[in-house]
């Protein structure tokens, strides 16, 4: 493990910044959000960024390719242009997971090569958490905020910055800073992991549990009569999807510039009454269905797909900014109700 | 603190369904924590007395609810309105949204609503309890113990700035009846207005730059109640679903602005429900602030029926250039 003083958080920037892009969350005036750091931005401990990093990975809207028509002749041109390494720091445990959890989308073959090429210049410096908030439940999906995952995990404890690689490009990094930083005993962060495992154990969620769900549990929750309810005030928005670190569903269209056209992509959402339009239609006529959907899916067909693994975090950024209030803890709660007494 | 609470209600809507006057109750259900109330219909008393709440957190606005709740079956549904809510009911009624005869209204009083966002930030992560005494917002933590926050600081802005406590829609009352007020809620636009068009510029560059088009303004909003917004139609030519440059953000928000100028009553849900805490409302208020200057003062839902400046006309109507160099413009 190695240390530095949380004081010289700029030298290590700094330090990085020679040879690699870094991307931080940074206290903005309405929230925290990622950006790329600058001389004079100051890390920002808060809890969740406004957007997840999922956005450095898959943004929002991308261009994918252009088509110069000249003639007859249609040219397609690669537009891809970024080639830089690049380090995000700061990652909470619960979105290094939800990195994992695109990666099995974007990466299984064949590979999505626009999320592919981000994904294999990036080295994630993780951070455990030291204050979770009310709404956070990662545990419930077998997350450890005092023990993040990412290329490299931190720890603060009062003025110290603790880091261990876990991997080898994370060793790899650790190894070009070490100019700057101290070598630390392997337990020097079990105090922060301590104080960090105490505090998720008093949470209003920490008993929430997946086990009621998974793969196989289609026929079991597709017609469950509790969706009607849980689903009669959703006002059909995309915020749940949009502020979500695992939602990608995305839409490509094409954009006719007049001289030939451009193709992108932009992120989608189930809850919308166009998504996955096709020319017979939207296959989920009412907001039931697109509700029940994308609880479905992060709970049921994406673990059938994926070994049992989850598609929610627990980040707690639903719970958060649903207008309605209505998310995902709620809808466990209540779908998973009867499987308590099984 | 509010003056009205839940029990009161239960009461109120247990009686109306017991009589057989409304067969179901829109209302606000508990959720996880203190704070998070989501809308919901009851139709027991049992049911009523396991979720509902009224309280400070209590902000949605009923009255959308009511387009789609009045297609439903005969009876009549009941819904409690706050007296903003009541602007936006008239509203609705005005463009002949939902069948009045299937609605049975109960005006409830209202203290202003509290903004979790403005708890949150104050008090920080982890929080357990909120209660709202005499001594202001009392708030329980996890991890730092409990912290009083004084209660006007921690309403939400159009709370602040409420124009009415008076109701204009009812077919009962529950508490006293309260005035139109005096509100401050042009200061904001005023400054804004006061910048330099840079200023301007930036300030609304910097606000909207944040927008994630989750469209929750657009699906909360009363006034935005077309079937089919042109923006979620891949037939309408103009549908978009993300942000592709600086330039079409701020023309979704305006344009949705221009839509409902004078039928926007003000009632601030788009910028309640805004996860990115884009201060919407500001634009509405522009909107209204300069029909009010123009025209002479006009509130949306005020009256059922009553034509809008932007779609009335008289032969005393300025001029299009008077109206301009009214508004600080030059010829």
């Amino acid at each position: 493990m190695r240390a530095i003083s949380y004081a010289k958080l700029d030298t290590l920037f700094a330090k990085i910044a020679e040879t690699h892009g870094v991307y931080l969350p940074v206290e903005g005036k309405k929230g925290t959000d990622y950006k790329r750091w600058e001389q004079g931005d100051v890390y920002s401990t808060a809890l969740n960024s406004n957007r997840s990093p999922k956005d450095i990975f898959f943004p929002q809207s991308e261009n994918l390719m252009d088509f110069k028509v000249e003639g007859k002749s249609i040219e397609i041109v690669d537009t891809r242009s970024e080639s830089e390494d690049f380090v995000i720091f700061g990652v909470r445990a619960c979105d290094v997971k939800s990195i994992e959890v695109l990666d099995r989308v974007f990466l299984k073959e064949p590979a999505d090569s626009y999320y592919e090429n981000r994904r294999s210049h990036a080295v994630i410096m993780s951070m455990a958490c030291t204050k979770p908030a009310e709404t956070c439940f990662c545990k419930t999906f077998g997350i450890d905020p005092a023990e993040p995952m990412g290329d490299i995990a931190c720890w603060v404890d009062g003025e110290v910055l603790y880091m261990n690689a876990n991997t080898e490009k994370g060793e790899a990094l650790l190894e070009k800073l070490e100019g700057i930083t101290e070598e630390a005993s392997a337990d020097a962060a079990d105090t922060a992991k301590a104080l960090i495992t105490e505090r998720m154990a008093k949470l209003p969620l920490a008993a929430l549990k997946a086990d009621a769900f998974g793969a196989g549990k289609t026929q079991k929750y597709f017609d469950h009569p509790a969706w009607a309810e849980l689903s009669e005030a959703c006002l059909g928005c995309g915020t749940c999807t949009y502020v979500c670190p695992t939602c990608q569903c995305y839409d490509i269209k094409d954009f006719n510039t007049g001289h030939g056209v451009k193709r992108f992509r932009c992120w989608d959402s189930c809850m919308y009454s166009d998504f996955t339009q096709m020319s017979a239609g939207q296959p989920r006529l009412t907001q039931l269905e697109r509700f029940r959907q994308r609880f479905m899916h992060k709970l049921v067909y994406y673990p059938e797909n994926n070994d049992g693994m989850f598609s929610c975090v627990g980040c707690g950024r639903c719970l958060a900014k649903c207008p309605i209030k209505m998310n995902i803890a709620k809808v466990m709660k209540t779908i998973g109700k009867e499987n308590d007494n099984d | 603190m509010q003056k009205i609470n839940r029990e009161a209600l239960i009461e109120k809507a247990a009686a109306l369904l017991d009589a057989g006057t409304v067969d179901r109750v829109l209302a606000w259900k508990r959720g996880e924590f203190d704070y998070d109330v989501t809308p919901g219909l009851f139709t027991t008393r049992e049911q009523m007395e396991a979720e509902l709440v009224f309280g400070d957190f209590c902000g949605a606005n009923m009255s959308k609810y009511l387009i789609k709740e009045t297609l439903k079956g005969e009876g009549k549904v009941l819904v409690f309105l706050k007296p903003c809510d009541t602007y936006s009911f008239n509203q609705l009624l005005t463009e002949h949204r939902f069948d009045r005869e299937k609605v049975y209204a109960v005006g409830i009083p209202c203290e202003g609503m509290l903004s979790v966002t403005a708890i949150k930030a104050a008090a920080g992560d982890g929080i357990s309890k909120i209660d709202v005494t005499e001594e202001g917002v009392v708030v329980e933590t996890l991890f730092d113990g409990t912290k009083v926050f004084g209660h006007d600081e921690m309403l939400a802005e159009r709370c602040r700035n409420c124009k009415s406590k008076r109701h204009v829609a009812y077919d009962e009352l529950m508490g006293e009846e309260g005035e139109v007020l005096d509100s401050a809620r042009f200061d904001e636009v005023a400054k804004i207005e006061a910048m330099s068009s840079e200023e301007r510029f930036a300030f609304w560059q910097g606000e909207l730059s944040r927008c994630i088009r989750c469209n929750a303004c657009r699906d909360v909003c009363p006034a935005c109640t077309c079937e089919k917004c042109v923006f979620g139609n891949p037939d309408s030519g103009i549908e978009n679903k993300a942000i592709t440059d600086s330039f079409e953000e701020k023309m979704f928000h305006i344009i949705r602005a221009f839509h409902v100028a004078g039928r926007c009553t003000d009632c601030g849900e788009c910028s309640r429900v805004c996860p990115q805490q884009i201060p919407l409302h500001l634009l509405n208020r522009k909107f209204i602030k300069d029909a009010n200057n123009l025209w002479g003062d006009y509130q949306a839902g005020e009256e059922v029926g009553s034509r809008a400046p932007l779609v009335d006309f008289d032969f005393d109507d300025m001029e299009p250039g008077e109206a301009v160099i009214k508004n600080g413009g030059e010829q």
